[in-house]
């Protein structure tokens, strides 16, 4: 690891300016993904800025009725929330769908929906890869494909986004609140908020240098059925290869969101048209502009699978 | 006086005597210039820990994970430094009670924490009912995992008691139950290279007094 200075902020504010203000900063909560790629000279900051401290740690009631979930709030607290067990039970599902006990003690809200990519060539810094260092290649084209993505990647990177939370966030239309360093605040919505790689597949969100996430609004519960599913080569403890969270309706129509299949989690509106007609139909129609590898064409039908298993479950 | 070669052995001796001496030492010279808030940027934090109910007062390199505060500096080497990178479990402590890896985590962010290792747990002659469980069921071979997993145990019981649900809980509404396929499911981020798994759940379906 390389060295660096650490300070512990006690305002929001000062948090995001602090971030502007020094060169190389980077902001630190659970620090279960950012240590692990810092051990590994991925992640350089020279300098950590403690967010622990910040008070964001409480689930509120909204004036829509909805909940504001504090950007510091642990997995498990969000996952063991009564409203959040009664009113949105996919997010809690996929929350404990995701790493260890002891992983989701530590882990927050921001750094989760944050936390980059497991293909295993980025973390392999003895291989070329865009993300990693912009311009060297993509080592995983034409290389071991088999986790990697099938939907929105580019020539320059096809890795996936891993979490699970962030998932059953986009199938529940969630708004990401920040400040930025000059103390402007802003709301964004989680589709707009995890980027396609396109040729720039080192940036990998809407924040700017500095901004601070300071909660995670979901709008007021929609009831229905609340289903998240988790493919994977463990029955516990591993990443998705593929991973739907829904909401479906009494009448068949629902919101569905995907993981384990692209850089970000994957979802399409007016795919959701489908739904009524079946796992094929949805699935064709969310991976239309499908380009996977051979390795990874597999996901495609698994897709549809759990899609069709997730509808099953629907109207048990 | 000194001759040069006793002056190079004392100064061997003093390089490998004390890393964490080096480190601070190595480190104060490296004080960043301010920024341009005009704070130092220091590249060691002091910071107090309770540790097994004892407070610790340490200046330490920014680097230092919980993990090694324990191990190097605090010499309590039970818990156990395994993957290093959050995937095995060996380091699992319990932090003002919660379970969490040891390795990834700062030690300059647990002001004030209050930290259980296994050593705080129980010794020799006074057992905590759980390591006395894990040797009668025979739940380990090398032993290497075992404060980690029975850390984690421990934890795991208090976490279905305050009904933390897991990914085989039938229903989120309900209190979480003490059954063994919970317990599998939470125990899931503790590894066993040795495979001592089914003694290792028969030691805590003991504790946790339910029928296997
Ligand atoms: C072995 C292992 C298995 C795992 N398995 C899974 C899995 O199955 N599913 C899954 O979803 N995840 C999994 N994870 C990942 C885990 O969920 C993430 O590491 C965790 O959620 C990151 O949260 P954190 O608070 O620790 O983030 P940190 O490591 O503290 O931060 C991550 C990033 O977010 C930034 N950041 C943090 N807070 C803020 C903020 N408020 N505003 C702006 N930026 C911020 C940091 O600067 C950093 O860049 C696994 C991790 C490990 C180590
Ligand atoms: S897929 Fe993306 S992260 Fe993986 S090697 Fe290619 S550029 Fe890097």
């Amino acid at each position: 690891m390389k060295a660096f200075s650490y300070e512990r902020a006690s305002t929001v504010e000062g948090a995001a300016k602090a971030a502007a203000q020094t060169p190389n900063a980077k902001f630190i909560a659970g620090g279960t993904n950012l240590l692990d790629l810092m051990k590994l000279e991925i992640e350089t900051p020279s300098h950590l800025i403690d967010v622990n401290g910040l008070g964001l740690d409480t689930i509120e009631k909204t004036a829509e009725g909805g909940i504001r979930i504090g950007a510091l709030v642990r997995n498990t607290d969000l996952a063991a929330d009564n409203s959040v067990r009664r009113d949105y039970g996919l997010l809690s599902r996929a929350l404990v769908a995701g790493a260890s006990g002891q992983l989701r003690n530590r882990a927050t809200t921001a750094g989760n929906l944050l936390q980059r990519t497991r293909c295993p060539y980025f973390y392999d810094s003895n291989q070329p890869c865009n993300k990693r260092q912009p311009g060297t290649g993509c080592s995983a084209i034409g290389g071991v494909t088999r986790q990697l993505g099938v939907v929105g990647v580019s020539d320059a990177c096809i890795a996936t986004h891993p979490s699970d939370m962030a998932v059953a966030m986009r199938a529940l239309d969630a708004v990401i609140e920040t400040i930025k360093p000059d103390g402007a605040k802003r709301a964004i919505p989680i589709a707009d908020f995890h980027r396609l790689p396109g040729d720039t597949p080192h940036i990998e969100t809407a924040l700017d240098h500095g901004e601070l996430i300071t909660s995670v609004v979901l709008p007021a519960p929609i009831g229905g059925k609340h289903i998240y599913r988790k493919t994977r080569d463990r029955a516990s403890y591993a990443f998705a290869l593929v991973s739907v969270a829904a909401v479906i309706q009494a009448d068949g129509r629902g919101k569905v969101a995907v993981g384990g299949v692209a850089p970000k989690p994957w979802r399409a509106e007016a795919a959701e048209d489908e739904l009524r007609k079946g796992a094929h139909a949805l699935a064709s129609a969310l991976l239309a502009d499908a380009r996977p590898t051979q390795q990874n064409d597999f996901k495609i039908s698994l897709t549809e699978r759990t899609l069709s298993a997730v509808l099953a479950e629907a109207r048990g | 006086m000194p001759t040069p070669i006793q002056l190079e052995l004392s100064r061997r001796k003093l390089l490998v005597s004390s890393a964490a001496t080096v480190a601070v030492a190595g480190a104060a010279k490296d004080v960043r210039a301010a920024d341009i808030r005009g704070k130092a940027l220091q590249n060691t934090t002091a910071v107090a820990l309770e540790v097994n109910g004892e407070t610790q007062h340490l200046v330490l390199d920014n680097r230092t994970t919980l993990l090694d505060a324990l191990r190097e500096h605090l010499h309590l080497t039970g818990t156990k430094k395994g993957c290093d990178h959050g995937q095995c479990g060996a380091c699992t402590v319990i932090v003002d009670g919660r379970r969490i890896n040891s390795c990834l985590s700062l030690a300059v962010m647990h002001e004030g924490s209050k930290i259980q290792t296994i050593e705080g747990l129980g010794q020799p002659g006074n057992l905590h009912p759980m390591q006395a469980a894990f040797v009668k069921h025979d739940g380990f071979q090398c032993g290497y995992c075992t404060p980690g997993q029975i850390c984690s145990s421990v934890a795991v019981l208090e976490e279905i008691k305050a009904n933390i649900p897991s990914h085989v809980t039938a229903n989120l509404t309900e209190q979480a139950a003490i059954t063994s396929a919970e317990i599998r499911e939470r125990m899931s981020g503790n590894i066993c290279r040795c495979g001592a798994y089914s003694n290792i759940i028969d030691a805590i379906i003991e504790i946790a007094g339910v029928p296997a």
